[in-house]
């Protein structure tokens, strides 16, 4: 198989595989969750609302508690920026807009190439510092495990990946066709683990959020 | 008798030692050799007999044989084709039916091991009827010229990959020249068509330095024309880094000349020089036009997927597999939570698990 094979591979059947097996995997994760048997509630609840107390748990976990400003605002700062980076760099980049249109069918205006090229760099950045130090950093070490690690990866690796095609590197001496499937097939691999490891959080950590801060709430507790 | 000398053959024809010269500078140049090695192009071909040339039209539109010969003026085309005796090439020669067929074999027997077999068009492993000539099947012919040849050149797509007539579903059962023979040099000048100074420039090449001196990609194309991609050479490429595309042949960007990767330009993955000798004697080539490449000097170019879709766009399937992938994944969940229910209610069933 040559690269322009391989392209045509990873833009045709492993894309559509991959899109299949994520979209898949999103709602058997969220359906089991659905399905799950919750305990019936007899006692009257201890708040007036629990969908206010739900929405404000939501708000109150995007900041940083006041006991941990000194401590964590910078992390969470860093953490904000590179999601931002990376949604941003997948939504709006001009060459990923044709992806959208073919999925969905609409498209948006892309922000210009300088501002992506600056924002993938930084959240590249930040990501690999954040890696590194979940290496040096004796609990994040102890804490970490092969879920963690993969779904670094996996976020990173569109990021190099990426970065290459765009700036027509060829790595191993690679054609711009080979670069261009390596970057497309990282995107693949994500999409495909994202409903089974930790980056599923993507399409929970909201609703678990409110869902905390209403069960918490209903017995007089501010989550 | 010896053929005669291509330089001897270039004065009979009025060329001068001037004009001859300034055709082994432009051959430098198009082959990107340094300044140096005219002295030694000329001298190459000053000692060299016009090598006989034979053309096989297979499968093929005559696109590749017109490409070649609508060269104007007095062009290093022409001039190529005074230094090689074409022998035989069925749309271009005079003679037909028994005589050019004896044109043929007379050719093939006088220089038994020395000539250069062109080929355009791609053999249909089908129905041998699919394509002949004189009632002889492509396979057959290609096998018997092959067998003398010094070396094959496939011209244009079809030669070289089975191009249009092997797109899905091929129904002649079209391959390559390369799929066929095995034993002899193959020089691919893909395009659809080439272009004609490629043609040429690989002919003055295999003609001044043999065929040693030819560098070849994966794909069997000599890497001076075939080297870098039309993206990399493109006059439009800052619009791409700047991130400024046509999002239709008829907006502003179109207008203004921005980048066509979003309407479908292939060319970021496809390998020829038509962005930097252009065609029509240099006048522009077809993203100079406002259209974006169609990657003819690739592989299955037809089956790429559509001319206008982005290289970034994907095949993603219809609504109806989305439909039901989500389905499958809803049911599994189903199950999931119904395997979990059972499991919390024998939990509660067993009395030592009790609260």
């Amino acid at each position: 198989m040559n690269t322009a094979t391989f392209l045509d591979l990873v833009r045709g059947p492993l894309f559509y595989w991959a899109l299949m097996i994520m979209i898949a995997g999103i709602l058997w994760r969220l359906s089991g969750l659905i399905y799950f048997r919750i305990k019936s509630r007899a006692a009257k609840p201890k708040c007036d609302d629990p969908v206010v107390a739900g929405l404000r748990t939501v708000a109150l976990r995007s900041v940083p508690p006041h006991e941990l400003v000194k401590n964590i605002t910078f992390l969470l700062l860093t953490c904000y920026a590179w999601h931002i980076g990376w949604f941003a760099t997948f939504l709006f980049f001009g060459a990923h807009l044709p992806l959208f249109k073919s999925v969905l069918g609409f498209v948006w205006p892309a922000l210009p190439n300088s501002v992506v090229l600056v924002l993938a760099a930084m959240t590249l950045g930040i990501l690999i510092t954040l890696w590194i130090r979940r290496f040096y950093n004796p609990v994040l070490r102890l804490i970490s495990n092969f879920d963690d690690h993969l779904s670094v990866f996996l976020v990173i690796a569109p990021l190099i990946t990426g970065i290459a095609a765009f700036g027509h590197w060829s790595p191993f001496g690679m054609r711009y066709e080979g670069i261009l499937a390596v970057h497309i097939l990282s995107v693949e691999l994500l999409m495909i683990w994202m409903p089974f490891g930790k980056i599923f959080h993507v399409v929970t950590s909201l609703i678990v959020r409110f869902r905390t801060g209403a069960a918490f709430s209903r017995r007089g507790v501010r989550a | 008798m010896d053929a005669p000398l291509v330089a001897d053959y270039l004065r009979m024809r009025g060329v001068s030692r001037r004009g001859f010269l300034k055709f082994c500078a432009s051959t430098a140049s198009l082959m990107a050799l340094p300044p140096m090695m005219i002295p030694q192009i000329a001298r190459a071909l000053e000692t060299a007999r016009r090598p006989s040339v034979i053309w096989l039209p297979f499968q093929e539109c005559t696109g590749c044989t017109e490409s070649i010969t609508r060269a104007h003026g007095s062009t290093i085309e022409q001039l190529i084709f005074e230094a090689i005796s074409l022998d035989y090439q069925h749309t271009l020669m005079a003679a037909a039916g028994e005589q050019s067929d004896d044109a043929l074999h007379e050719a093939m027997k006088l220089n038994h091991g020395k000539y250069l077999l062109a080929v355009d068009g791609s053999i249909p492993l089908g129905n041998p009827g699919y394509s002949t000539i004189s009632g002889i099947s492509n396979i057959d012919m290609l096998q018997e010229a092959a067998a003398g040849a010094m070396a094959i050149v496939a011209i244009g797509s079809c030669a070289a990959f089975g191009g249009i007539p092997k797109a899905n579903p091929n129904p002649t059962g079209a391959v390559s020249v390369a799929d066929i023979i095995k034993d002899k040099p193959i020089v691919n000048i893909s395009g659809c068509p080439p272009i004609p100074i490629v043609i040429t420039g690989v002919l003055a090449q295999i003609l001044t330095f043999g065929l040693a001196g030819l560098e070849l990609d994966h794909l069997g194309r000599p890497k001076v024309f075939y080297g870098q991609s039309i993206h990399d050479r493109c006059y439009r490429r800052p619009f791409y880094e700047r991130g400024q595309f046509a999002e239709s042949f008829d907006d502003e960007g179109a207008k203004k000349g921005w980048c066509l990767y979003k309407l479908g330009c292939k060319g970021p993955t496809t390998y020829n020089a038509c962005a930097t000798v252009k065609w029509n004697n240099g006048t522009s080539f077809p993203i100079e036009a406002g259209h974006g490449c169609i990657g003819c000097a690739e592989p299955d170019f037809w089956d790429k997927g559509g001319f206008y879709n982005a290289l970034s766009a994907t095949e993603w399937g219809t609504p109806a597999d989305v439909a039901i992938a989500g389905g499958a994944g809803i049911a599994l969940g189903a199950v999931a939570g119904a395997l979990a229910r059972k499991h919390q209610n024998d939990a509660k069933a067993t009395p030592e698990t009790k609260p």
